[in-house]
């Protein structure tokens, strides 16, 4: 049991970012409403996200960037005293791929909507079905 | 200039696409050209490319001069030379041979549809170009995004359902590619193909790197529709407008089974896939499962492109099993088959265009009497079904043969039994359209005087390219011998025997 709660406290990062990434899959497997999926997706993509951004940081580090003091240029620079920028500067990436792809879902929504004039999927594939 | 082939081939389609963008609101009519300049500059660079990787061996490039792994490098060798200039030859074909269809089926949305096509084959060419596995996520992404919107604009009433739901298992599908690449960052600093590579060898008993590996082929087999993760595939291609699904159903899937050939042989090694995991087996029996599933829908449909979807389902089972025998042969086929499947598939997503855009349908109802009606566009799809079913001396016989030898070799009987099962399924399916199209109109009238239905078949613009792409299916069949001994061969490591 100690061992259990020290694993879920040292990890704690992992163990958000998977409850996220549960939350966002049951809502994109189980919700019947297509903006609820879509939410799901977004929160699903958010875990990934949170996950990338957790793994950069380093305890006691400070921003990765060299100060331009005095003599600053002749400081030996410690790499262990820096966060790694490179995954932040991946999610930039990714965040920008998350809202682009929420653009396109909303918008196959409202084109959804227009046709069929309801949300709920099992409404819309009863009404294909009646045709 | 042709030492910039590997980054021409993403760039100038990408740049290229907003110009079309832009052209389309002076002029409707600028489109169709700029996009065939664009797609014939990065299919010659492609071809371009292949040459020099077969004459000088693998090319490095490095994007803005940054060395890897802190820059972007693009490495081509022979697998990706292969790849790329199937992708690129393939989309030029369909872009030449749908013109006259997307000008009928959405003649307002022309500018639009040839930006989102370029951004698609950018997509595509990027992610097999990349040696770096971030930048293949952000061109999967890019890929992905544009094939839902060109899915999206088929058929009124089903596409966009299908394509939402297309989007939902996508991006899951890329978001697990993801986060398995964030593993391995974790275990190795770096994101280069190469570099992750030679930092691995040591760190094959880690948790992390298992775990990297599985999640990562579990979001491609998402992406490359490999039953039973296949759900989005058949309804997405099949209301898709014919120009769209002829671009993506032989492209999408046959790129995602590159990005899993490209991990197992080149970012891990095939000891550490198939020894170490020890999955390989239980892969290959799931391999099994999607052939005979995908045959059995298949046979199931009553129409001709949503037969065609679930045909592509068994496809993908076939280069999965192989590429997961773990042995030379096996593999062999699965990477000859990537090429001869986009062919077929492109082969038989043409055929279904020109059926609608003459017959507007394509029911088996809608097929009766179109021998005599189509009998140009009949005769290259026998020639494709002659190469789904793998008949010699078309390609798809040499493809299934490496399969069917390396499954022997591997002495797994199972996918031996799947494979000619599916071969079957396949001759029932197509001599069942054969006699539809053959026979049916003949039936009404006892052989007597019957008429048979004037000639009205396709114009010569979409006849010309499906004649090349047939035409393409002997003669790949005819080279199979070359493709393997000077292109595939290098790809495989010595160790795989």
């Amino acid at each position: 049991m100690g061992d259990f709660i020290q694993a879920l406290v040292a990890k704690y990062n992992y163990w958000i970012y998977i409850t996220l990434m549960m939350i966002g899959l049951y809502a994109m497997i189980a919700k019947n409403n297509l903006i609820k999926k879509i939410v799901g997706m977004n929160i699903f993509q958010t875990a990934i996200i949170l996950f990338y951004v957790s793994i950069g940081v380093k305890k006691g580090g400070t921003l990765p960037i060299i100060e331009h003091g005095h003599g600053a240029h002749s400081h030996v620079v410690h790499a262990v005293d820096y966060i790694n920028p490179l995954p932040h500067v991946l999610m930039l990436t990714a965040i920008v791929v998350s809202v682009a792809t929420l653009g396109v879902a909303l918008a196959l929504g409202i084109r959804i909507y227009n046709r069929y004039h309801t949300l709920e999927e099992d409404e819309i594939l009863s009404q294909i079905r009646e045709k | 200039m042709s030492q910039h082939y590997p980054t021409l081939l993403v760039t100038v389609p990408l740049l290229a696409a907003f110009i079309i963008s832009a052209a389309g609101w002076i002029n409707k009519r600028l489109c169709f050209p700029f996009a065939v300049a664009t797609l014939t500059v990065a299919a010659y660079s492609c071809v371009g490319l292949l040459f020099r990787v077969l004459h000088e061996g693998v090319v490095h490039y490095r994007l803005g001069g940054w060395p890897p792994p802190w820059g972007i490098a693009y490495y081509v060798d022979q697998l990706n030379g292969l790849v790329l200039s199937v992708i690129s030859v393939s989309a030029l074909i369909n872009l030449i041979a749908s013109k006259r269809s997307i000008e009928r089926e959405f003649p307002e949305k022309i500018g639009p549809f040839y930006t989102l096509y370029v951004l698609f084959v950018t997509g595509m060419l990027g992610i097999t170009v990349t040696g770096d596995a971030f930048n293949l996520y952000v061109l999967l992404e890019i890929g992905s995004l544009t094939g839902y919107a060109l899915i999206a604009m088929g058929d009124k009433d089903r596409a966009p359902l299908a394509s939402l739901n297309y989007l939902y298992m996508g991006t899951i599908g890329a978001c697990f590619y993801l986060l398995g690449v964030g593993y391995l960052y974790i275990v190795t600093g770096s994101l280069n193909m190469v570099d992750i590579a030679s930092i691995l060898p040591g760190l094959y008993q880690s948790k992390a790197v298992m775990t990297a590996f599985i999640i990562c082929m579990v979001g491609m087999w998402i992406k490359m529709a490999f039953f039973p993760l296949h759900g989005w595939l058949p309804n997405a291609y099949t209301f898709a407008p014919s120009a769209s699904s002829s671009l993506i159903a032989p492209l999408m899937t046959k790129v995602m089974i590159y990005v899993m050939i490209r991990f197992i042989l080149t970012v891990f090694t095939p000891k550490f896939a198939f020894s170490t995991l020890a999955v390989s087996d239980s892969v290959v029996w799931l391999a099994v499962i999607a052939i005979v599933m995908g045959a059995i829908f298949a046979l199931a449909q009553r129409d001709l492109k949503k037969m065609l979807t679930y045909i592509i389902v068994a496809e993908v089972g076939y280069m999965v099993g192989g590429a997961w025998l773990g042995n030379r042969a096996g593999m062999t086929g699965a990477i000859l088959h990537i090429v001869n499947d986009a062919l077929m598939t492109l082969c038989a997503f043409l055929v279904v265009g020109n059926i609608v855009y003459k017959v507007k349908g394509y029911s088996f109802e809608d097929l009766k009497g179109l021998f005599s009606k189509m009998p140009f566009t009949m005769g290259a799809f026998v020639i494709g079904a002659l190469s789904i079913i793998g008949v010699p001396p078309t390609c798809g016989f040499f493809s299934k043969w490496y399969l069917i030898s390396g499954a022997i070799q591997a002495s797994h009987y199972g996918f031996v039994v799947a494979l000619l099962f599916s071969s079957l399924v396949n001759v029932v399916l197509f001599f069942r359209i054969i006699e539809i199209g053959y026979y049916e109109p003949f039936g009404d009238h006892h052989g007597h005087d019957h008429h048979p239905e004037p000639m009205a078949e396709a114009p010569l613009s979409m006849l010309v390219p499906l004649f090349i792409v047939a035409a393409g299916l002997v003669l790949v069949g005819l080279y199979t011998g070359d493709i393997v001994n000077h292109i595939i061969q290098f790809v495989i490591p010595k160790g795989l025997l």
